[in-house]
């Protein structure tokens, strides 16, 4: 064999891989894209049925009902609000550590017919200091934070937002 | 005062780092042996340097000195002792120092044992690492001093994060780290390599050890960071695909694909430029995840403290030395002529397929990781990308990789026929069927886990056809097979058990995919029926901790009327830090785990005070880490094989040479 034939296989067999590898990400991207919704989002645009997508707000302080049922089982419902708007969630398993009304949290899931978000998968961090980026920008295109009076608040402040109605946050602290 | 020691040690480090950069550098170029020779003392300074300096930083831990910064925001005097020592590394400045640390070592047992590299590679080879560990102490020191004091100092520090006083997440970095650092001596292999313009067998000889070793550490690294992740967050699965856990796969996968080539050049000095670049890659991917993880740009549950400055310095660092040694590969590659012709059916071939679907792999993987980030600078639409797209897009990749996996060894180097190959992987073709069939009829027709087992059993049966065909089993007397066997070379039992290591794993994941799990809210004295076992709920009851209090529940798990377990799972709440955790309780017997995690307290729809439980019942979980286990041992035997001592027999000859002509002269 040649040195310029094994050189043409080698660079066919790199063809092929990585084109697989391509159509292989593609194919793959074309259904398994999780989106980002805000409550906002949701009510401007309704979401496609059927499809995971990942909500992420604020859990509405006094939302949290913990001895529901659903489908049967124990679920916990809660709303999840950007302060312009809030979206009804059940959860069917164990909430982690970290949940806590008033703080950030991201839920992915499917929306269902009757408006409530079926949440499968509820992801709070292990930092309770810690504030998701999606919700922090959720939050400052609902207009509640403006980044440029300074740092956002601390979450654990936040829990005085509610629905529709709700009060602004404490202005972030300016100057030092 | 022994804060500043520390903190003085770390700016003589990076002087040193200066010196160890350009003198040897220097002293190569112009072909000027003192110059050279200057390499392995600064390595050996270098080290000394950063030891002290990581000591004074353990000792500010353990005596509690509440005077410098980093001890008062991650430790507490409450703290038992061996979680203050590996508090150390716990956190962001003290794991760089324990980077440096490693990077130190390293530079040193490349001086230590590269007696007899070249001194023209060698010094270039310190050189490099000098420059590394240059870039990371300049960080370490300008942006995330772990010495800073703070005054007046706080009575006590705040650091009790109880997630992280645990010991495998304290073993944990410090492997992931060597595992990184040893590719970071690859990188330095092949730009020094870059340098000179020439790459041989006896580069390929040095490449190939170290390789293995950082591939070996980063395995047990990762195997233990998901083992952790297992039984510590609660949520009963091993991989979540999330940023942080593949920015560790890269490098892993592609380090995977360099050992295998490395043994190419060493063998037969072909795919040199491709070798060469593939070490480039894997450091490259290290510092990739090292910026990922730091910089907190990616949403992960690995929430370390995220500090923009720190993100763009370790950016800075990444363009520099990933840029520049492109730009070189750029420049030299091109006059390294390749040697080693072989037809696509070879041990090499199979070698070249391998890498192939290895980086075909790590490409996927990469763009999956950083799509979400681009798309979000791009356009501002934030995305993320979940396990079912690594699944899809990896599986089918991984699929042909297992099969040629299996194949490779028995393929002659240069030339090869198929069908012998074939002939020999007959019966294991047959297991690998037979288990198919089993797993589908027992596993509720579930086609990807039958697959997997298929996957499994195929690579273990084509280990044991790889150790016996080279033994002679069938052709010669079965005492001669068990001597042949004994006499093996070791990097030959160290591949077929890395192999079978491999199964072991993919076993194991196929198990957990045919895991299943119930959440179901019972009253004490209720039980349920899940998995063949009787669940009760003896009770759920308070529990007083040395710093923490708990709600624990007793659960008995029983089969025909018999109690096999007691397990307690319990939710933990910490008054410092207002922290609750999760503790699963987890019951193994090697072939299934049971797993369960206690959830709400409510009252039911009688009025009852019920729990909610979320049981699991894994098959074969243990095996994904013993098997990760046994792939590591692969790689050690195969680090203790000759041919990689074979340099000191070469040295005693030298000396001997050296001997009889003083003697003749003298």
């Amino acid at each position: 064999m040649t040195r310029k034939r094994r050189r043409l296989y080698i660079l066919m067999l790199c063809a092929i891989g990585l084109g697989s590898a391509t159509a292989l990400t593609l194919t793959a991207f074309q259904d398994n894209l999780v989106f980002f919704r805000s409550p906002s989002d949701i009510v401007a645009e309704t979401p496609p049925q059927g499809r995971a997508f990942r909500l992420g707000g604020l859990v509405e302080a006094g939302s949290v009902v913990r001895d529901a049922t659903y489908d049967g089982r124990p679920a916990i419902t809660f709303r999840v609000t950007d302060g312009a708007h809030a979206i009804p969630v059940v959860f069917n398993g164990v909430l982690p550590d970290l949940f806590r009304e008033g703080q950030g949290v991201v839920t992915q899931g499917v929306m269902g017919t009757d408006g409530t978000f079926r949440a499968r998968e509820v992801l709070a961090r292990h930092d309770e200091t810690y504030m998701p980026p999606e919700v922090a920008d959720a939050l400052k295109r609902a207009g509640h934070w403006q980044p440029e009076a300074g740092a956002p608040p601390p979450p654990n402040q936040w829990n005085t937002l509610r629905g529709n109605n709700a009060p602004a946050p404490t202005p972030a602290r300016t100057g030092s | 005062m022994i804060p500043e020691i520390g903190h003085f040690a770390l700016i003589m480090a990076l002087m040193l780092s200066v010196a160890q950069s350009v003198l040897p550098l220097w002293g190569a170029h112009r072909g000027d042996a003192r110059l050279m020779a200057t390499a392995s003392p600064l390595a050996f300074a270098g080290l000394v340097a950063v030891g002290v300096g990581f000591g004074a930083l353990i000792w500010s831990f353990v005596v509690n000195d509440t005077t410098v910064m980093n001890v008062v925001q991650n430790s507490h005097s409450a703290k038992p002792l061996i979680y203050k020592i590996t508090g150390t590394w716990g956190n962001h400045e003290g794991s760089m120092v324990l980077w440096v640390l490693t990077l130190a070592i390293c530079a040193a047992a490349v001086a230590g044992f590269g007696r007899d590299l070249p001194s023209g590679l060698k010094s270039r080879v310190l050189a490099v690492m000098g420059m590394i560990s240059l870039g990371f102490l300049a960080f370490t020191l300008f942006t995330s001093n772990p010495f800073d004091r703070v005054w007046p100092p706080p009575p006590d520090g705040q650091g009790l994060n109880p997630l992280l006083q645990d010991i495998g997440l304290a073993i944990h970095p410090p492997l992931l780290y060597v595992g990184y650092v040893g590719y970071a001596v690859t990188f330095a292999f092949a730009v020094a390599a870059l340098i000179e313009g020439r790459v041989d067998a006896a580069w390929g000889r040095w490449v190939r050890p170290w390789s293995l070793a950082a591939w070996a550490f980063l395995t047990m690294g990762i195997a233990i960071g998901s083992w952790w992740a297992y039984y510590e967050l609660g949520w009963g699965g091993f991989w979540f695909w999330d940023p942080v856990e593949n920015a560790s796969l890269l490098p892993w996968l592609v380090g995977a694909a360099l050992l295998h080539s490395a043994i190419v050049v060493e063998k037969r000095e072909a795919l040199k430029v491709w070798t060469v670049l593939l070490a480039l890659l894997a450091f490259a991917l290290s510092l990739l995840g090292t910026f990922l993880v730091r910089s907190g740009v990616l949403n992960s549950v690995h929430s370390f403290a995220s500090d923009p400055a720190r993100g763009v310095f370790i950016l800075g660092l990444l363009a520099v030395y990933v840029a520049g040694a492109f730009a070189l590969f750029a420049w030299r590659a091109p006059a390294m002529a390749p040697q080693g012709v072989f037809s696509p059916l070879s041990r090499e071939g199979g070698i070249v397929l391998n890498n192939l679907l290895l980086c075909s792999i790590a490409a996927v993987v990469f763009v999956g990781t950083l799509y979400p980030l681009f798309l979000d600078l791009l356009t501002g639409q934030m995305i993320s990308v979940g396990p079912p797209f690594y699944n899809m897009a990896t599986a089918p990749l991984a699929f042909p990789l297992v099969v040629a996996m299996a194949m490779g060894p028995l393929m002659a180097w240069k030339r090869a026929a198929f069908w012998p190959v074939l002939q020999r992987l007959w019966w294991a073709a047959c297991i690998a069927l037979l288990a198919f069939i089993l797993a589908l009829v027992l596993g509720g027709w579930n086609a990807l886990p039958a697959l997997g087992f298929a996957c499994g059993f195929w690579l273990l049966a084509g280990a044991v056809v790889d150790i016996g065909d080279r033994s002679g089993l069938g052709r010669t007397k079965l005492a001669n097979v068990f001597n042949r066997a004994r006499h093996l070379p070791r990097a030959a039992w160290g591949a077929a058990i890395a192999h079978a290591g491999m199964g072991v794993t993919i076993l194991g994941i196929s198990g957990m995919g045919l895991a299943t799990e119930r959440l179901i809210a019972l009253p004490a004295g209720g039980t349920t029926q899940f998995a063949g076992y009787e669940w009760r709920l003896d009770g759920v009851r308070d529990f007083q901790g040395p710093n923490w209090t708990s709600r624990k529940a007793s659960i008995t798990v029983m089969r025909d009327g018999q109690v096999l377990h007691v397990m307690e799972p319990s939710r933990r709440f910490f008054p410092v830090g207002r922290m609750t955790t999760t503790e699963a309780a987890i019951r193994t017997n090697l072939a299934r785990d049971l797993y369960a995690v206690l959830g709400e307290e409510r009252d039911g729809p009688t009025g009852q005070r019920e729990a909610v439980l979320r049981l699991h019942h894994k098959p074969l979980a243990p095996w994904i880490w013993i098997g990760a286990g046994i792939m590591a041992l692969g790689a050690g035997l195969s680090l203790s094989d000759r041919r990689v001592r074979i340099a000191a027999p070469n040295r005693r000859r030298r000396e001997a040479e050296e001997a009889a002509r003083a003697g003749a002269t003298a």
